[in-house]
């Protein structure tokens, strides 16, 4: 029985160390990223190539899933709004709502479901294949060449797919409360005009933006980069962005959340 | 000739070959953890030479190509080329000479998101200021010595095995190294392609004045192309000789390696208890 427990202890004690280890590693590979972004700059026609898979790529599923959730919260705010005889300020609850948390949020769920697996399974693969060991026999580091030009790439294109999704969502609320339902059009842009501060809720909803692409590009290339040679290493690795990345950026929501508009009117 | 067997004959004369080395491996000690892999590798490689290192699966002797390409680090012992310690080179100078040396992967390991141009340019790109024009001269000669000129424009998806691995051999061929590295080239080949292969190989590094360097099971092939073979077991230079001192060689393993018979030095079956005892038949039957 005591062995039991003790093996239980030890095997809870060697994955905490084993956590903190990779921890410290995924750390020491950021910062190799952020030393050996020279390339990247020097010849930015890489980081656009990447820029072009990992957010043009995106456009789709960003335009369309902002449409929806515009008009989602369209129909809900004016629902509750009416009540209190207030569904003029529709347009302030959908803008608010999505330039400060729907629109950094849910593009960034979406963009680590869409460019962030892709970006590891595409850097595992290359290893996997020998591709990366290839361009280090060719004294080329695939740091500098393969994982930074993705990794600024990732952290450009975030924001600005942020910023699609948002668009979209006003435009599908618009859609909804001023041409299916009927508010007035006027009442629905000024009220909106008067009540979004832009340092306050976009400066803010754009800070958001930029952590989020950097946690989730930084999560993607970790894992392809530190992906077991195999089919299921691969699909591992994949798995883990996906899931990772989910959590950090509705962790970091909330503690940037809580900085921002702690205690604010 | 009499061949072969021994760890000790470090400096292989070659007949005429010119005496100096490109390569000299002295006393290598490698091990993953504790479990040892090379155990007092001595080898010696002159230049212009193609060299055949051979060995069963698992007997380190893709170690030994990564441990000369300064990938990993030895636990003891030195690779040196051109006179230099590859393992005490730090990270700049360790560039500065993979740029003379190159390796073709097993599968080619082709770039998939670039095409067979982009492959073979990629280093001239990375590593030199050559305009554009230029390059694309390069590469088309590169292309036409392995016969795949007219494929320059095609993806590697689109390529059969036997293409791809002469593209890698094209593109590792780019930069006109004083090394190439081959690691299993002859690996998953129709006949056609793997003759093709293996005799690019031998005219490529005689026209490029090249050492070469070839990890593989191939007896056959390698016997025809090869200036000098080294056999790799249990960690250790089991045995070497050229290709003629290996065919009339009566040294255990390499005639059971040589002519591919299944029991020998090297057992059909791995360690067990006695078959009797594991089949629980009583001590009586053995």
């Amino acid at each position: 029985m005591s062995d039991r427990i003790i093996a239980g202890v030890r095997d809870i004690g060697h994955r905490v160390i084993e956590m903190v280890w990779r921890l410290g590693y995924a750390s020491r590979f950021f910062l190799l990223i952020l030393a050996k972004s020279g390339t990247s700059f020097q010849r930015f026609g890489l980081v656009i190539r990447e820029a072009y898979f990992a957010g043009v790529q995106s456009l789709i599923i960003i335009i369309v899933s902002g449409l929806f959730v515009g008009m989602v919260l369209g129909l809900q705010g004016y629902e509750t709004l009416q009540k209190y005889g207030s569904e003029s300020a529709t347009g302030i609850l959908v803008a608010l709502s999505l330039v400060r948390e729907l629109g950094p949020v849910v593009a960034a769920l979406l963009f680590a479901s869409r460019a962030g697996s892709a970006i590891t399974a595409e850097i595992g693969l290359m290893k996997t294949t020998e591709q990366l060991s290839a361009m280090e026999m060719m004294a080329v580091d695939p740091i500098a060449r393969v994982v930074a030009p993705r990794f600024w790439a990732g952290v450009f294109s975030m924001p600005l797919l942020a910023a699609l999704f948002s668009v979209m969502g006003i435009f599908g609320g618009h859609l909804i409360a001023v041409v299916v339902i009927g508010i007035d059009e006027g009442s629905f842009w000024s009220q909106m005009q008067s009540a979004v501060d832009f340092r306050y809720d976009i400066l803010n909803g754009f800070i958001k933006t930029c952590v989020f692409g950097v946690a989730v590009t930084a999560i993607a290339v970790f894992e392809g980069y530190d992906a077991p040679p195999t089919a299921a290493g691969v699909s591992g690795a994949t798995t883990r962005t996906v899931v990772t990345s989910s959590l950090v950026i509705l962790g970091l929501d909330f503690i940037l959340t809580a900085f921002m508009f702690r205690g604010m009117s | 000739m009499a061949a072969l067997p021994n760890t000790q004959r470090v400096a292989p004369s070659f007949g005429s070959m010119k005496s100096e080395n490109l390569i000299e491996i002295n006393d290598l000690n490698f091990a993953y953890d504790t479990r040892a892999i090379l155990k007092g590798i001595n080898m010696t490689m002159p230049r212009g030479k193609v060299i055949a290192i051979m060995g069963g699966s698992g007997s380190g002797k893709t170690t030994l190509l990564r441990l000369i390409g300064g990938t990993i680090i030895p636990s003891s012992g030195s690779v040196r080329l051109e006179g230099q310690t590859v393992h005490e080179l730090d990270r700049e100078s360790l560039f500065r000479l993979r740029r003379k040396m190159s390796m073709l992967f097993q599968f080619g390991a082709l770039f998939t998101d670039l095409s067979v141009f982009d492959n073979v340019a990629f280093q001239m790109r990375e590593h030199t200021d050559l305009p554009e024009s230029m390059i694309r001269d390069l590469v088309l000669m590169k292309l036409h010595s392995v016969g795949l000129r007219g494929a320059h424009h095609l993806m590697p998806s689109q390529l059969s095995g036997g293409m791809a691995r002469r593209v890698a051999l094209a593109r590792s061929i780019a930069l006109d190294p004083v090394l190439c590295m081959y690691d299993e080239p002859f690996t998953g080949l129709d006949p056609i392609s793997l003759s093709v292969i293996a005799s690019l190989i031998r005219r490529l590094t005689d026209a490029l004045g090249m050492t070469s360097i070839i990890v593989t099971h191939d007896v056959q092939s390698s016997l025809q192309m090869v200036d000098y073979i080294y056999f790799i077991a249990d960690g250790v230079v089991a045995a070497q000789g050229t290709p003629a001192e290996v065919r009339n060689s009566v040294t255990p393993f390499v005639h059971q390696f040589v002519h591919g018979e299944e029991d020998g030095p090297v057992p059909f079956h791995y360690p067990a208890d006695t078959y009797a005892n594991d089949l629980r038949l009583g001590s009586n039957l053995v």
